[in-house]
């Protein structure tokens, strides 16, 4: 049960370290940032707190020094400096190990934790050495938090008048989300110094989360109205991350004669206490706008508190609503923070999941079957059944596949730590960009893809990236770029790794090629083919072969296992300018719309994803190509491939054949069928390890009969067809 | 004396092809199916009739016959599936043989079994693991890991290949591929 309990503590504690890790290289970059250095601290703290728990101790003591570290950080007494990360990291990798002892890793030695310790306590003792010489109060508005570092989250009495205050709660607030209520009565002659009020409220409403309300209760009556006056005020209740300061700047030109004034009413950081948010008459009197005899007074009275302040004249209609308003806003804040909480995550055994989806994978097989006997027997209320059933299970696809989707950002992180270790290794200085870390990928898909994204990052840092000496020599500046993006393209992920290194070396794959005798000496061979050579087992035309990269291995390894998901790898490079790999990977590996087709008596299947459109060839069409396989679709050539004839199949031709046009990397080609049945939700199956070298061919799906169709890899096939067409000229 | 490893009595699952009786272990056999439709593969050899459909997944089918090099099974009441376990590189695989017709579950002693012939046999030698001799009939009892073992289906896949070079008449365009 304990050992439970401590699996459990170990998934727990690589999140945190995870986070951990990229909340460092956040601090890193950012060392001003309160919030990661919260991050920080919080994950150590819960680290510490879980691992003592479970009977971790070493890792809570140790961790427990790492936290005394971050306080004195935290605190404002040192800054934080690439030594410390560098140190903070390493502690981190340690925690990692010392976790590990008890599943069968390493045991962690005694003298690193002290080194580590020991470093840790002589760079402190330095740090606030030197923070002691960086002036006390060095202040910058807004959401440029001064240099020092204060983390204590306590508030000061707020008056919102004096200037020294402020600027101390604007360094401060940096973290923690507050409300504030800002009364704005402008002075009557407001509009005629042409001021627009509205842009000063525009202006609140890009600091965060705004509610603005006008009090028209000091309007005139119509006779008495001076229509150039401004007789309105407003009541805003802003919650933003901003501090004061950045408030009283937007009215700083009207603060001499209007009447402002900006309270703090909420911290978000208490938005989480228990019990009710306050009073209707509560906030009144708070704001001034009510005494407190007069709500007891109202109170007796017992009938809804609104109106009744409103009947008696003790507060206006208008103070009324901006009070109600402030009671919601309020509500709702508290009602976001309760959802943030109640939508949080559950941890769920991917083994669940995968059993999950492949139920489903047999309810689509099962409800295909409901579909064709309905429709064979033409019954309208099966029929209707039929389609509520279908309906039913496409969502029901849909919402399991999406639970296994994951955002590809996690593991875009990671790579941040893999660049910055070995471009120090290595003598590089390298910058690695990511992009589109919110698209989302299959679970399994992005297991698998890590590896992989290593293999070609590594790639790019050791034969890509120049050091810096070289790329100042060539007019490039000292640090290297590595961008990291990804983006969804249909029903495919585009993943793609680009570097501004010295590019792939055309002249030493084509000698390699060949040395190896996989080109001819005179043959033309263009960018594409050559560079799809370094996939192959054993290509390397690096010189020397570093621990990094070089041994030739690698790059095959990754092609077999993009093909195993069904994806496909392209180069681009330019000498000196860089390179580019684009990976492309299927959204999803268990389910895909497709649309069938027969041949004969059997049945395939394209992915809807490549499908195009479909026309009918007739014979005069095919006469009109003499001999060539091009058909014309609404004035264009659409090369096409019989498949009858690519598969073998024998027996007669219909008259008139469909043609299905496919479109894969900007390419149409059409691929002959007998007929067109329709959309089919199509669940792949795997043909096994009797059949994995079968070209052409992704998998098998079962239909609603109980019969087997095949799926098409439509990519596949139109390679093998343009070698075939290669080969035939 | 015990040939092929077999030194306890064992039960096998007897099946004919043609006129002669073969046998596997029963602890390799699943279950036995009705022949059912085979959707053919493309460009794959004769003898690997296809997949069919077994409860969900999707399950490779062997003309057994054609294997052994008899003319292809037709089609008749008692052809059966006989869906197999076979052990493959550490890896298990479900495959169904095609056979004409399913017999019994007999017993069989080590003393029953006999190593294979030499000659005399149009079986692989390695493909047996014995003959066992019931009521004047001879059994030849498989070695069914090694009927579909790794070299067995890779020169089935590389012969394929070479079928599809053969077919592009410069074969000088693959490389690179």
């Amino acid at each position: 049960m304990i050992d439970e309990y401590r699996k459990a503590f170990r998934e727990e504690a690589a999140d945190l370290l995870a986070d951990l890790e990229t909340a460092l290289l956040e601090l890193e970059s950012d060392p001003m940032n309160l919030e990661m250095l919260g991050q920080v601290f919080r994950t150590m703290h819960t680290i510490k707190g879980s691992g003592s728990m479970f009977g971790f101790d070493d890792v809570a003591a140790f961790t427990h020094e790492l936290e005394t570290a971050f306080d004195l950080i935290r605190r404002g007494k040192v800054r934080v400096n690439k030594q410390l990360i560098d140190l903070t990291l390493n502690a981190r990798d340690l925690i990692r190990a010392m976790i590990e002892v008890s599943f069968g890793g390493e045991p962690v030695e005694e003298a690193r934790k002290n080194i580590v310790i020991e470093a840790l306590h002589y760079l402190l003792v330095q740090g606030s050495v030197a923070g002691e010489r960086q002036p006390e109060v060095s202040v910058a508005p807004g959401k440029q938090a001064g240099v020092l570092i204060h983390g204590a989250p306590e508030l000061p009495g707020v008056d919102g008048r004096s200037e020294d205050k402020a600027k101390i709660e604007a360094k401060q607030v940096g973290g923690g989300l507050k409300t504030w209520r800002i009364r704005f009565k402008p002075a009557v002659n407001l509009f005629r110094q042409g001021v627009n009020p509205v842009l000063m409220l525009n202006e609140l409403r890009e600091l965060g989360d705004v509610r603005i309300i006008a009090g028209l209760d000091a309007i005139p009556e119509l006779q008495d109205l001076d229509p150039e006056g401004c007789f309105i005020s407003w009541d805003v209740l802003l919650t933003t991350a901003n501090g004061l300061q950045s408030i009283r700047d937007v009215f700083i030109f009207v603060e001499d004669e209007s009447e402002i004034r900006i309270d703090l009413i909420d911290e978000f950081a208490h938005v989480d206490d228990e019990g009710p948010g306050k009073r209707l008459g509560e906030i009144l009197v708070d704001r001034g706008d009510l005494k407190k005899d007069d709500l007891a007074k109202v109170l007796e009275e017992h009938k809804k508190i609104g109106e009744l302040l409103v009947e008696s004249g003790a507060a206006g209609s208008g103070q009324v609503e901006a009070a109600l308003l402030e009671q919601q806003h309020l509500s709702d804040l508290r009602k976001k923070k309760q959802a943030v909480e109640a939508t949080s995550s559950i941890r769920v055994t991917s083994e669940r999941l995968d059993s999950l989806v492949n139920l489903i994978g047999e309810l689509v097989t099962v409800q295909a079957r409901l579909s064709q006997t309905a429709a064979s027997r033409n019954d309208p209320e099966l029929l209707a059944i039929g389609e509520v059933v279908e309906r039913l299970t496409a969502d029901l696809r849909d919402s399991a596949l999406n639970i296994r989707m994951m955002p590809i950002g996690a593991t875009f992180s990671k790579f941040r730590r893999l660049v910055r270790d070995l471009s120090t290794e290595l003598g590089r200085e390298i910058e690695l960009i990511t992009d589109g870390a919110e698209t989302e990928l299959d679970k399994t898909v992005i297991e698998k893809l890590n590896d992989l994204l290593v293999h070609l990052i590594r790639n790019s840092i050791d034969h890509g990236i120049e050091p810096p000496e070289e790329r100042e020599n060539k007019g490039k500046s000292r640090s290297g770029h590595i961008h990291l993006s990804a983006m969804h393209s249909g029903a495919q992920v585009l993943v793609q790794i680009r570097d501004d290194g010295r590019g792939l070396d055309r002249e030493a794959i084509r000698t390699k090629a060949i040395e190896r005798g996989l080109v001819q000496p005179n043959a033309e061979v263009t960018d594409k083919e050559l560079f799809s050579l370094i996939f192959l087992p054993g290509f390397s035309t690096a010189k020397k072969v570093t621990n990094v990269s070089g041994r030739g291995v690698g790059l095959d390894v990754v092609k077999r296992a993009i093909d195993e998901l069904r994806g496909s790898i392209d180069v681009a490079s330019q000498p000196d300018i860089g390179s580019e790999i684009t990976l492309k990977l299927p959204l999803t590996l268990a389910i895909i719309d497709g649309l069938l087709v027969r041949i004969s008596d059997r049945s395939y299947v394209l992915p809807l994803s490549v499908v195009r459109e479909c026309v009918e060839l007739k014979p005069e069409d095919v006469a009109r190509g003499h001999g060539k396989h091009v058909a014309i679709v609404r004035g264009e050539m659409v090369p096409y491939v019989r498949l009858r004839e690519r598969f073998g199949i024998g027996g007669p031709r219909p008259n008139i054949e469909q043609i299905v046009i496919t479109e894969v990397e900007g390419l149409r080609v059409g691929f002959v069928v007998d007929h067109v049945i329709g959309e089919h939700q199509t669940v792949i199956k795997t043909l096994g390890s009797f059949y994995k070298d079968v070209e052409g061919l992704s998998g098998a799906t079962i239909l609603g009969d109980g019969s087997v169709a095949l799926i098409m890899d439509i990519g596949k096939l139109i390679q093998s067809a343009e070698r075939e067409e290669v080969s035939r000229v | 004396m015990s040939v092929g490893g077999i030194t306890k009595t064992t039960q096998y699952l007897t099946f004919k092809l043609g006129e002669e009786i073969f046998a596997v272990d029963v602890a390799q056999v699943r279950e036995i199916l009705d022949f059912t439709t085979v959707t053919k593969v493309p460009q794959t050899p004769e003898f690997m009739r296809g997949v069919i459909n077994l409860r969900g997944s999707v399950v490779p089918v062997v003309d057994m016959r054609l294997k052994f090099g008899m003319s292809r099974t037709e089609k008749s009441v008692n052809t059966c599936i006989v869906v197999v376990e076979v052990t493959l590189e550490s890896e298990t695989l479900i495959i169904g043989a095609l056979a004409d017709s399913v017999q019994e579950v007999v017993e069989l002693e080590p003393g029953q079994i006999e190593p294979p012939p030499k000659i005399g046999s149009r079986l692989r030698f390695e493909f047996l693991k014995g003959m066992g001799k019931r009521d004047e009939q001879f059994i030849m009892i498989l070695d069914i890991d090694k009927v579909f073992s790794a070299t067995e289906i890779a020169t089935v896949l590389g012969a394929q290949q070479e079928a599809k070079l053969s077919e592009n008449t410069g074969s000088s365009s693959e490389k690179g591929a």
